[in-house]
């Protein structure tokens, strides 16, 4: 973890994403020492696989929502995907160790169109991304529960180890995970498209009369969103041994958005990075670990959940106002991919939820 | 869907009528609503009597409020995603406290409007002052409202509604000649209805609307921001309030009441052409967006249609008027 807290997107993002890392040790010291006075240990190996297990999951998904954050737009989509894909992947591979790379190829390509048509639905006809994919979810959801009436297909012995195996306490899923992030955070530092979902997500204005192609780092996102989604499928249908069609209602789509404003990426768009979204995704898992120790109610952890979204946001947005109080920024921007209609400069970024 | 309501037909006047209708913005909503009820009435004549059409309006009535509640939340440039949760909290909290007492009726409903105004206060508060995105806000209120009924409840809700507390859901002013029964439901949509569009034409209305399309603008012209906002919060919490007595006579109590209801409101104001993000858009094409969602289900009843294939039709619906609408916007207004 520690080789993430030194990749940092930007310099001036030094803060926040610095305090996401403080906010995560903070809450694994106190967790640990709570865990402690009731006589178990946290950073156990255990409690670590259980930890890094529950954050994979989320992680890839999350790293996904993070990218179509940036640019302005958002995918509520991917708890669909997931479930499409590890239906595909169960489907393709049918139980033959053999058809393995046939079914992880099957559910890069419908995941990718499915995100390309996320993208371009977004971009060319102009419609709301919440609207877009929350639509494009719909669609999924009602072919899968015709299609398929309940678990389908059948994951080969080999490929349900990408869900079990472990290098002592390190899960190969959360190295798969982590990984991910690396690639994210490369290719968002390294490319010109990943400069570009920055800019675009800043303002697309600007951004377009700087010559840049607005659509098609939004569309990128998206289909890199979907594609990260997909992965999280496989992961999903290498831990059942089976295609699970019911992982849609496991809210992973609102989670990976908490996940991803948790780590201090800014939720319109432009600012923020893949390295504190890992951390807001340990964070929530570090939370849950925590919570299942001290045996919390199920029901009262969504509340606890909820409130520390709502606080660590808040204080986020504190920051946030502080920072645009002394750099002087123009942070209205006008009309995002989406195509919305002029927003105000603001004095205070984080007060709008509708996305234009 | 949309593509067969460009307008074909000969003659100016008729001509102009129609691409007003089809003309994008909030005209599409009524176009597709005429359209679906077409298609329902040709494929069951019987569906025109007017106890079928008012049937329609009961089943219809909740999510017509909830839809106003949440367009003034999206025309302020915000959004609500607490509500449906807040529905499905309600429910159980009037089953749990009445528990079958019809004298208990008044003093519990007065107790869910005070809660139903607490949490729009909430969410409000939360958003304006402490500068938290309404998204992750009304999502974290949903949380807590979600974990905080079941744990209240273990999990089943328990008690009983009164008779009272079901009749505006399901009741109505009987043995009416030629319609039957007329549903309070369908009255108290058209109260709230009535309600709202004074409201929009009111100061408070206009200034939420100005907030909605640049609030700082509208903050320098001398409007309190905060306030405008947290009330449009506090308004929707207490239109879901008023929905969930509604719902909670129609359809009973159980937990799951609510679920989904946020989507299907947001899908309902975004489909009467008021743009998420602010400042466009009526409310009466909200409440037409609400109606065209539930006639779409009535059609796919109709239809026959496998009740799992429904959301697929549903989402190529909403993206396509949409689109639609969105490609009129941007064409009129270069």
């Amino acid at each position: 973890m520690r080789s993430l807290a030194t990749a940092r997107p930007r310099p001036f993002r030094l803060g926040t994403t610095g305090l996401v890392y403080l906010a995560l040790v903070s809450i694994v010291l106190v967790g640990t020492a709570v865990a402690a006075a009731r006589g178990h240990n946290l950073l156990g190996t255990a409690n670590l696989v259980d930890m890094l297990t529950r954050s994979s999951l989320l992680g890839f998904v999350a790293i996904g929502q993070t990218l179509v954050i940036l640019c302005r737009s958002l995918d509520l989509s991917v708890g669909y995907v997931m479930a499409l894909s590890s239906v595909v992947a169960a489907t393709t591979m049918a139980g033959d160790p053999a058809r393995i790379g046939l079914g992880i190829a099957a559910v890069i390509a419908v995941s990718a169109l499915i995100g390309l048509v996320n993208g371009l639905v977004v971009t060319r006809l102009r419609v709301n991304a919440f609207i877009a994919t929350l639509g494009m979810g719909l669609i999924i959801k009602g072919y899968l529960d015709t299609r398929y009436k309940g678990p389908a297909g059948d994951i080969p012995e080999a490929f349900q180890l990408f869900g079990y195996t472990r290098i002592a306490f390190l899960p190969l899923s959360a190295a798969a995970m982590v990984a991910a992030a690396v690639l994210a955070i490369l290719f968002l530092r390294m490319t010109r498209t990943g400069y570009h979902m920055y800019a675009v997500g800043g303002d697309a204005e600007v951004a377009r009369m700087s010559g840049i192609h607005v659509e098609r780092p939004v569309i990128t996102a998206h289909v890199l969103c979907s594609v990260a989604a997909g992965a999280a499928g496989l992961l999903v249908a290498a831990r059942f041994g089976t295609g699970s069609t019911l992982v849609y209602a496991s809210g992973y789509d609102l989670e990976s958005i908490a996940a991803v404003v948790l780590g201090g990426t800014y939720l319109l768009g432009g600012r923020g990075g893949v390295a504190g979204t890992v951390a807001g995704v340990l964070i929530l898992a570090v939370l849950d670990t925590v919570f299942n120790i001290l045996a919390v109610d199920p029901f009262f952890k969504d509340v606890l959940r909820g409130v520390i979204v709502i606080a660590a946001v808040a204080i986020y947005a504190r920051r946030q106002v502080d920072r645009t109080a002394s750099r002087s920024r123009f942070a209205g921007s006008r009309g995002g991919p989406s195509g919305g209609t002029g927003d105000p400069p603001h004095p205070a970024p984080a007060e709008q939820g509708g996305r234009t | 869907m949309t593509r067969t309501a460009v307008p074909t037909a000969p003659g100016r006047i008729a001509r102009e009528a129609v691409s007003r209708l089809v003309g994008g913005g909030s005209g599409t909503v009524f176009a597709l609503l005429i359209l679906i009820f077409a298609v329902i009435f040709a494929i069951n004549p019987s569906f025109a009597q007017p106890p079928s059409m008012l049937a329609f309006a009961k089943q219809a009535a909740p999510l017509v409020i909830l839809a106003v509640g949440q367009y003034f939340v999206i025309v302020s440039g915000e959004l609500d995603l607490s509500v449906g949760s807040l529905v499905g909290a309600q429910v159980v909290i009037a089953a749990k406290l009445i528990d079958g007492e019809e004298s208990r009726t008044v003093p519990v409903i007065l107790l869910m409007i005070a809660f139903g105004a607490l949490v729009g206060l909430v969410n409000g508060l939360v958003t304006t002052v402490l500068r938290v995105p309404s998204i992750i806000t009304t999502l974290g209120t949903m949380l807590v409202l979600y974990g905080a009924i079941r744990l209240w409840t273990g999990g089943a809700p328990t008690g009983a509604l009164s008779e009272a507390f079901r009749r505006p859901g399901r009741g109505g002013i009987e043995d009416l000649p030629v319609i039957g029964q007329l549903p309070w439901a369908l009255l108290i949509a058209l109260a709230v209805g009535a309600a709202a569009l004074a409201l929009t034409r009111s100061p408070y209305g206009r200034t939420l609307i100005a907030t909605g399309d640049n609030d700082t603008a509208a903050a320098f012209s001398g409007a309190r921001v905060w306030r405008v906002r947290t009330t449009a919060f506090v308004l929707s919490s207490l239109l879901a309030t008023a929905a969930s007595i509604l719902i909670g006579g129609f359809a009973g109590v159980t937990a799951q009441v609510g679920d989904g209801l946020e989507f299907m409101a947001i899908t309902a104001v975004v489909l009467g052409g008021v743009v998420l993000g602010g400042g466009r858009g009526t409310v009466i094409a909200a409440m037409a967006g609400a109606l065209t969602v539930e006639a779409l289900f009535t059609l796919f009843n109709q239809l026959f249609l496998p009740s799992t294939i429904q959301p697929t039709v549903q989402g190529l619906i909403i993206i396509a008027a949409v689109g639609y609408a969105a490609r009129q916007r941007s064409t009129r207004s270069p």
